[in-house]
């Protein structure tokens, strides 16, 4: 399976990853090479098999809905790359 | 007496809780052993040297008081992927290269409620993605045995600060190996518990299904007395497992009467060097000598499968983490671009290194539609078989062994441009997270002065057994107490 440049382009919009001409190249190659030593799996007969999810053998885990304390505004917004008036900063979405 | 930075854990506290000598004088050891040796190994990303040498006074007065636990006072270095309250947390990338958390991971707090001297964090493959720490984005960890050679990844770092004494212990993480490949590859021991056993609050998410954190020590006793600390169900990680956690230290007996020991032999793979295979087969002979019954013939069928569904799970569990990394709420962010789409591409653009696209783009792929079904739910089945058959395995045996890795420890630079030759040197640890069972690799051996690593696999939360057979193996040999030349 080899992909094509356009797929590169179009797997690293939906990952919202930018991507330099030079990396769309690399990837294309690299990525087809993994995907190439995937193929063993085809080999194995999965059809009644369920898939797994995780291994514990927990299932719905519920906790009791307990106020408790949260974190400081200020603690939170200090790693922040920019904010205004107690807020995340963002660019603008709707013009 | 040894210089205080070589002493093990369990020596150290010994000679701590008879008063011989204090936090400070042992935090000073490792701070003038970090001096002496880091420039050469580059183990580390942040030293905290005030606040260890705080830390260390203020245990110096609990154990004065007689308030003395088995980490009390000791200093310890932790993989840069757990929050550390106040000390930066970089997994190693430019992503958060200035990222301060505002909270602990709960093994920190469990730690620091022992009064643990956290000495700083240690540097990775960036999020923990790699298996050689060349994937840090600040600068590559050298192997302390020959600093041409790498380290192992992602806890490299972790594992080079306790090979070279720049810690009495440290903490790392393991999601295909990254605790244990690098343990093999520098002479230490490094255990990755049952998936469950400890909780991943406040450990900067990879693979949610995968990761693990374990105990990175000079000898088995040291692993077991810091799992005693860390393992145990949390609240805050719904994954954590309500089960009892036993004293770890209880079945540290020096034979193995009554025990089967499985020997798959799909893991003495092709390409695996010979003096590797040699030396775990001796040291295999030697388990039968302590009065283990081994039974060379036990196979695993599905084990050529593991790397490929591995590779599917990790990046697709990967993707779906790291899209939180948009340049808003904390972390690197770019911001010179014509609208907020734009910006959060290049804030990822920028902030990521080359595996960490990598991963990213083969979990996007293996999740998008139109490949999920071939890709990811397919690797979800294989998990299904590869679990099925561990268990099946352990319905015959108290434990396998196989080597840590097929080869030592390899060159810098050697597998950096050929990403599939990497992700092989994973082969013989990845079905153990696949799995989600425990194992630990322990010293057993050296080729041309290279240490050779031997893993012992265990049953789902029966860490005791595989500390038992660790220990004692090492009762037996002095493998564990060849130091690098450094």
């Amino acid at each position: 399976m080899k992909l094509s440049y356009e797929q590169v382009k179009h797997i690293a919009l939906l990952a919202r990853l930018g991507l330099s001409e030079a990396e769309v190249e690399k990837f294309s190659t690299q990525l087809s090479n993994i995907l190439e030593n995937f193929e063993i799996l085809q080999q194995i007969d999965t059809s009644n098999v369920p898939p797994a999810t995780q291994v514990t053998l927990l299932h719905d885990v519920f906790k009791e809905d307990e106020i408790s304390e949260s974190y400081p505004q200020n603690e939170i917004l200090a790693n922040a790359p920019r904010q205004e008036e107690n807020c995340f900063k963002v660019q603008v979405i709707l013009e | 007496m040894d210089k205080l930075c070589e002493l093990t854990l369990h020596q150290a506290h010994e000679l701590l809780k008879q008063r011989q000598i204090s936090s400070v004088e042992l935090t000073k050891s490792v701070l003038t052993r970090i001096a002496e040796v880091e420039s050469k190994v580059r183990a580390c990303v942040t030293i905290s040297e005030d606040t260890a040498l705080k830390d260390a006074e203020e245990a110096d007065k609990y154990i004065s008081n007689g308030d003395i636990t088995p980490l009390t006072g000791i200093p310890t270095l932790i993989k840069d992927l757990m929050c550390t309250k106040g000390i930066r947390t970089t997994c190693s990338s430019k992503m958060l290269e200035n990222f301060i958390p505002p909270y602990d991971a709960t093994v920190i707090q469990k730690l620091k409620a022992q009064k643990a001297v956290i000495v700083g964090k240690t540097n990775m493959d960036e999020f923990a993605m790699g298996s050689s720490n060349e994937h840090s984005a600040f600068f590559p960890t050298y192997n302390p045995w020959d600093v041409s050679r790498v380290p192992g990844g992602s806890s490299g770092g972790s594992v080079v600060a306790v090979a070279t004494d720049e810690a009495t212990y440290a903490l790392g993480s393991d999601t295909g190996g990254s605790i244990r490949q690098p343990a093999g590859f520098c002479n230490v021991v490094g255990l990755k518990p049952t998936y469950g056993r400890v909780s991943r609050f406040g450990l900067v998410a990879f693979a949610s299904s995968l990761d693990q954190i374990g105990p990175i020590t000079k000898d088995v006793t040291d692993a077991a007395l810091v799992l005693n600390t860390i393992a145990g169900h949390d609240p805050r990680d719904s994954t954590s497992v309500p089960c009892p956690v036993p004293d770890y230290t209880l079945q540290l007996v020096p034979e193995l009467k009554g025990l089967k020991i499985g020997i798959p032999r799909e893991y003495f793979v092709e390409g695996m060097q010979n003096e590797v295979r040699k030396a775990v087969e001796l040291a295999i002979k030697s388990l039968e000598k302590l009065g283990a019954e081994v039974d060379w013939e036990a196979s695993l069928p599905h084990t050529k499968y593991a790397l490929a569904a591995y590779y599917i799970l990790a990046p697709s569990e990967a993707s779906a983490n790291l899209a939180r990394y948009d340049g808003v709420k904390y972390g690197f962010s770019e911001q010179n671009a014509s609208n907020v789409i734009e910006a959060v591409e290049k804030t990822r653009q920028f902030g990521f290194g080359p595996e960490v696209k990598r991963r990213i783009m083969l979990g996007t792929y293996a999740l998008s539609a139109g490949y999920y079904d071939a890709y990811y739910l397919k690797a979800q089945k294989v998990r299904t078989l590869i679990k099925q058959e561990f268990d099946q395995a352990f319905e015959n045996y108290d434990a396998l062994v196989t080597p840590t890795s097929p080869t030592v420890a390899f060159k810098l630079g050697e597998k950096l441009e050929d990403p599939m030759q990497m992700y092989l040197s994973d082969v013989c640890t990845l079905p153990i997270n696949i799995a989600g069972v425990p194992a630990i690799s322990i010293p057993a051996g050296f080729a041309q002065d290279l240490p050779i690593g031997m893993q012992i696999i265990g049953k789902p939360f029966n860490e005791e057994t595989i500390l038992r057979i660790a220990f004692a193996y090492e009762q037996t040999t002095d493998w564990h107490k060849r130091k690098p030349k450094i």
